[in-house]
């Protein structure tokens, strides 16, 4: 070949691309699709992993390290797995943390129990801790709404918690807040440990980072069947499974915060004449104290978005009524549970927000009684609504309507939703019925037999082709590795569906989010609007949005890439606002001096501008897409999610199953982020903006 | 009486092996062949003194190593070698308690972008180095509201810093580190994040502060006037290396190196020289009735010395006659030639 055109291609990113495309269409088109042949579909020489993981943790449940234990019952020293002791020992914690909690707000005897004899507490009938009346827990968050942020914050707390009991939602309620009560703090502890751990030594932040990488991008589901046979079922195991998920962002929050702060506070708080600790609890954390507390914000909202993946492991609430709702396709019903979902997840994160945000006054020249006035009203509303509650026992003959409502005599517009969907259904039927059929059959079903008709060896070539162009030889063989992995396990086939799903939710999330976020960052407001829109839409936890897709499409494909096209889009509006926003000023008044219309201003100078951030919004897309992909299964779909799913009800070999099938989807993510951020990385560099 | 601050060859190189590339360097150090190695020298064989009550000033432009010097003296960072003597003791030797004891009865440092903690008021702030130091809060309150009002701060005690203006967010950090009554001060380019108005003021209230308190300062700026206008005598940094230190006036009069003259050129040099260095001492017996004092500058004194009609006589500390001053000299200096 010609020297000049050697040059031309090591220069030119866009011809090594085009390269790349005939040599994958060539080996698409030319390798044989037949079994046996190495180049279609790689040999499952990697299919012992998760067995062998099966048989790891069921060692260490019941071979490794055998204790003698004493055993109450029989009377006598039992040999038991200190690894099992030692997860027994975490679930009776967790349990009984939770139900105190539970009771202290929902009454009951069983916290009693624990302290006293079985006999005594059937003789003493009266040795009940009576529960909360709903009308002093009302009292209470409108109280505590005026103390973080004013009469707004306390209607919304009010009218939250009065909506909940009336609506006979209260002790589901409760269930889940009692749940969300006790996850929350323990995140908080474990994550800002780590945090400070990894901010004051930088080997554990490198550590950190890619155990952080897969523990995010791992779909939910994949943490319950090890949970399941570690923990057992239980709220406790929702908790557990909520923690490692809810953790990550705390810890990254955590170091995130830490590392923001500028030196010179750090060197003041050491000419100060701080000691390590000091330095630390007195200078360090109270500085970063917003983003840590950003990161409790996350943590809550994890813990919601987890309550109905967490009823699969037995927590009660919320969630496991949505989920039993949701099995029996009754649409109204669902939607209630939800809602309740997701006004708690407001009131909350519009709490912790305002908590975050406010400051202490250390002047205020204070009584007792005001510093502590709104604290001595709640505690007088409770005493006389449970005097009133308790008078009352007498009045009502079964249910004391005000201790709590019952489900079946609360309010409801379940039957208006049912009546809408109906509706909906015979009046859009046939077209919702032909688009649902005409995207199946001319877009999904065609891309996704393209996906399946792929030989491995040019799926290899473009991933690692394009990582080698973005991002050097490194990336590649990383990026190549992951794929491998993949590719040598019996899950190739699966794996391949879930890429097609994600493929196609990314590319149309993308471009809804980068289409609603130019024309909303336009103007200043506009960006504003658009934002808190996100903000809100992302207080939504993820199961939610399959509801409504689900009573419109039914139980197929497309129900699960709309969720997930709606549920991604958010990430990439933001994205897309924020990489517009950060156009310097002068750029678009050097462009209008220029004469550019509009248009040409967006495409000539803002879009290019913007790119890199909008392609991290793009990552993120890809993150989200797999979740809810993944949590399709739910509602039957055939890819990974699937069999993950399925996983859970195969006790023996799912916890092994689970972990690898999650690890796969993981490592798809984060091929894509490897790829984006290193071309985000160059490009930000190139264009001058890092 | 021995120097409050007293450095010996003091070096600070940063890089993986930095201490064995000095050692084989022998101390003589070129920051080009360093850098090659990977290595990037801050500062490069520092000696100096500075006296009990005293005010040196390190000028020198961004990169020059003048705050990496400061750093090391105060031991936010650690020197690769040398000796720096804090009242005669070796900082460089302090283990980690030793060193917080001397920072919390001996120093105190100011910061560019003042460092305020965000969460504590103004009071609290200043009261933070007398909290962590054990001192209850009522008594740190109080030294705190003295504090407050020395720096001009009264009536906005209960700020936040995001409430206040960089004039007055430096004022607060300039009484936190005054609140432990230090006996050295520190200042890093205190004035540099500020408006050049506010900088002037400061500027006054800062000599004003220290005309009362009297510390032995190491003050960091990149700014030449500056120097000038607050220095007992001043350190010109270059490359980590001091080109020279001494009293204003002879810098500009007799700058040691090109570069130190680059400076210089510019200067107007009434605003620098004192009367001394134009006085005729020849003539101690000019019988005037106008006097000025020797450590007159000139700036200041110009309009009386030119609107006499006589000769006018130069005195001392002491009020004695030293000399007299010819006003023809004054134009001079003003006007050139």
């Amino acid at each position: 070949m010609d020297k000049n055109y050697l040059n031309i291609i090591r220069s030119s990113k866009l011809a090594q691309f085009g390269i790349l495309l005939i040599v994958f269409l060539l080996l698409y088109n030319l390798v044989p699709h037949n079994e046996g042949n190495y180049f279609w579909r790689l040999p499952s020489i990697l299919a012992f992993i998760p067995i062998k993981l099966n048989e790891i943790i069921y060692a260490a449940l019941y071979e490794w390290f055998p204790l003698k234990v004493w055993d109450p019952i029989f009377e006598m020293y039992e040999e038991k797995a200190a690894f099992r002791e030692f997860t027994k020992s975490i679930s009776k914690g967790l349990l009984f943390l939770i139900t105190f909690v539970r009771e202290l707000l929902l009454g009951g005897d069983k916290i009693i129990d624990v302290f006293v004899s079985d006999a005594w507490l059937k003789d003493n009938d009266w040795m009940t801790w009576p529960a909360l009346p709903w009308t002093a827990a009302t009292v209470g968050a409108f109280l505590l709404g005026f103390q973080l942020g004013g009469i707004r914050l306390a209607l919304l707390g009010g009218i939250g918690s009065l909506y909940v009991s009336i609506f006979g939602n209260w002790v589901p309620s409760i269930q889940t807040l009692s749940f969300v009560l006790i996850t929350t703090p323990i995140c908080f502890v474990l994550g800002l440990s780590f945090g400070i751990w990894g901010y004051l030594d930088r080997k554990v932040e490198t550590a950190l980072q890619p155990v952080l990488n897969v523990m995010q991008t791992m779909p939910q589901f994949a943490y319950l069947v090890p949970i399941i046979a570690l923990f057992g079922l239980g709220d406790h195991a929702g908790s557990i499974a909520t923690i490692v998920i809810a953790t990550p962002p705390m810890i990254r929050n955590t170091i995130l915060g830490l590392k923001r702060i500028s030196p010179e506070v750090v060197e003041a708080g050491l000419m100060s004449g701080c000691t390590k600790t000091q330095l630390l609890f007195k200078v360090l954390i109270p500085t970063a104290r917003r983003d840590i507390l950003n990161g409790v914000n996350t943590v809550i909202m994890q813990c919601l978005a987890m309550v109905v993946i967490a009823s699969f492991v037995g927590a009660k609430g919320l969630g496991l009524n949505l989920k039993i709702a949701l099995n029996s396709l009754k649409i109204g019903k669902a939607a209630e549970a939800g809602f309740c979902i997701v006004l708690i997840a407001v009131i909350l994160d519009r709490f912790t927000k305002a908590w975050a945000n406010k400051q202490v006054d250390y002047f205020e020249n204070l009584s007792f009684f005001q510093r502590y006035k709104l604290l001595i009203i709640f505690g007088t509303s409770i005493l006389i609504f449970s005097i009133i509650a308790f008078i009352a026992n007498g009045y009502f003959d079964k249910i004391n309507y005000l201790y709590v409502i019952p489900i079946e005599k609360g309010f409801t517009f379940a039957h208006y939703i049912d009546a809408a969907v109906d509706w909906v259904w015979e009046t859009f039927f046939y077209s919702l019925n032909s688009f649902n059929k005409f995207l199946l059959t001319e877009v999904l079903g065609p891309m996704k037999k393209a996906y399946l008709g792929m030989p491995v060896v040019a799926t290899l070539t473009l991933t690692m082709g394009v990582a080698y162009i973005i991002g050097g030889i490194r990336t590649s063989l990383l990026v190549g590795g992951m794929m491998l992995f993949i590719a040598m396990s019996k899950y190739w086939d699966r794996a391949l569906i879930t890429m097609y799903m994600a493929t196609f939710a990314v590319i149309m999330a993308s471009l809804n989010g980068i289409i609603v976020g130019s024309i909303f960052a336009q103007t200043e407001r506009g960006s504003k609007i658009i934002l808190s829109v996100c903000d809100f839409f992302e207080t939504f936890p993820s199961f939610v949005y399959l509801i409504p897709v689900i009573f419109l499409f039914n139980i197929t494909d497309t129900s699960v890439l709309i969720a997930a096209i709606v549920y991604a889009t958010v990430p990439a509006t933001r994205y897309t606002v924020w990489g517009l926003n950060s156009v310097p000023l002068s750029l678009h008044e050097a462009g209008t001096m220029s004469g550019v219309s509009r248009i040409q201003r967006w495409t000539n100078i803002e879009i290019p501008l913007a790119f890199p951030t909008i392609m991290l919004g793009v990552n993120q897309t890809v993150v989200f897409t797999l979740q809810m992909v993944i949590l399709g299964a739910l509602i039957g779909t055939e890819d990974l999610g699937q069999l993950i799913f399925g996983a859970l009800s195969r006790a023996q070999d799912g916890p092994g199953v689970a972990i690898t099938l999650g690890l796969f989807v993981s490592l798809m993510a984060i091929s894509v982020d490897v790829i984006v951020r290193k071309w985000a990385e160059e490009r930000k560099k190139a264009l001058g903006l890092a | 009486m021995s120097p409050t601050i007293s450095c010996s060859s003091v070096y600070k190189i940063f890089g993986n092996n930095a201490q064995t590339l000095l050692s084989e360097s022998g101390g003589n150090v070129d920051a080009k062949k360093f850098q090659e190695a990977g290595c990037i020298v801050g500062v490069n064989n520092a000696s100096f003194d500075v006296n009990q009550g005293e005010m040196l000033v390190v000028m020198g432009l961004s990169g020059s190593g003048k705050s990496t010097l400061l750093r090391c003296i105060s031991r936010l960072t650690d020197a690769t070698s040398g000796k720096i003597l804090i009242d005669g003791e070796d900082i460089c030797l302090m283990n980690n308690k030793q060193l917080i004891e001397l920072r919390r009865e001996k120093m105190g440092m100011v910061f560019q972008n003042f460092a305020l903690l965000p969460h504590k008021t103004v009071l609290e702030n200043i009261a933070f180095p007398l909290q962590v130091k054990g001192v209850t809060t009522e008594n740190s309150i109080h030294k705190a509201l003295e504090m407050v009002e020395l720096v001009g701060l009264k009536g906005r005690e209960n700020y936040f810093p995001r409430e206040l203006s960089g004039g007055q967010q430096q004022r607060v950090g300039i009484a936190r580190s005054l609140a432990v009554e230090p006996d050295i001060w520190f200042l890093d380019e205190p004035f540099s994040a500020l408006d050049p108005l506010i900088r002037k003021e400061m500027q006054d209230e800062f000599l004003r502060l220290q005309s009362v308190l009297n510390k032995t300062i190491m003050f960091v700026t990149h700014d030449f006037d500056e120097a000038l206008r607050l220095a007992d005598r001043i350190a010109i940094m270059k490359d980590g290396i001091i080109e020279q230190l001494d009293k204003p006036d002879n810098i500009v009069l007799n700058p040691a190196t090109d570069y130190v003259r680059k400076f210089t050129e510019d200067v107007p040099r009434e605003k620098v020289l004192k009367i001394e260095s134009i006085m005729d001492a020849s003539d101690p017996h000019a019988s005037g009735e106008i006097a000025v004092k020797k450590d007159d500058i000139i700036e200041t004194v110009a309009e009386k010395i030119l609107n006499s009609k006589e000769i006018i006589k130069v005195v001392d500390d002491k009020n004695s006659v030293v000399g007299s001053i010819n006003p023809s000299k004054v134009i001079k200096v003003l006007f050139g030639g």
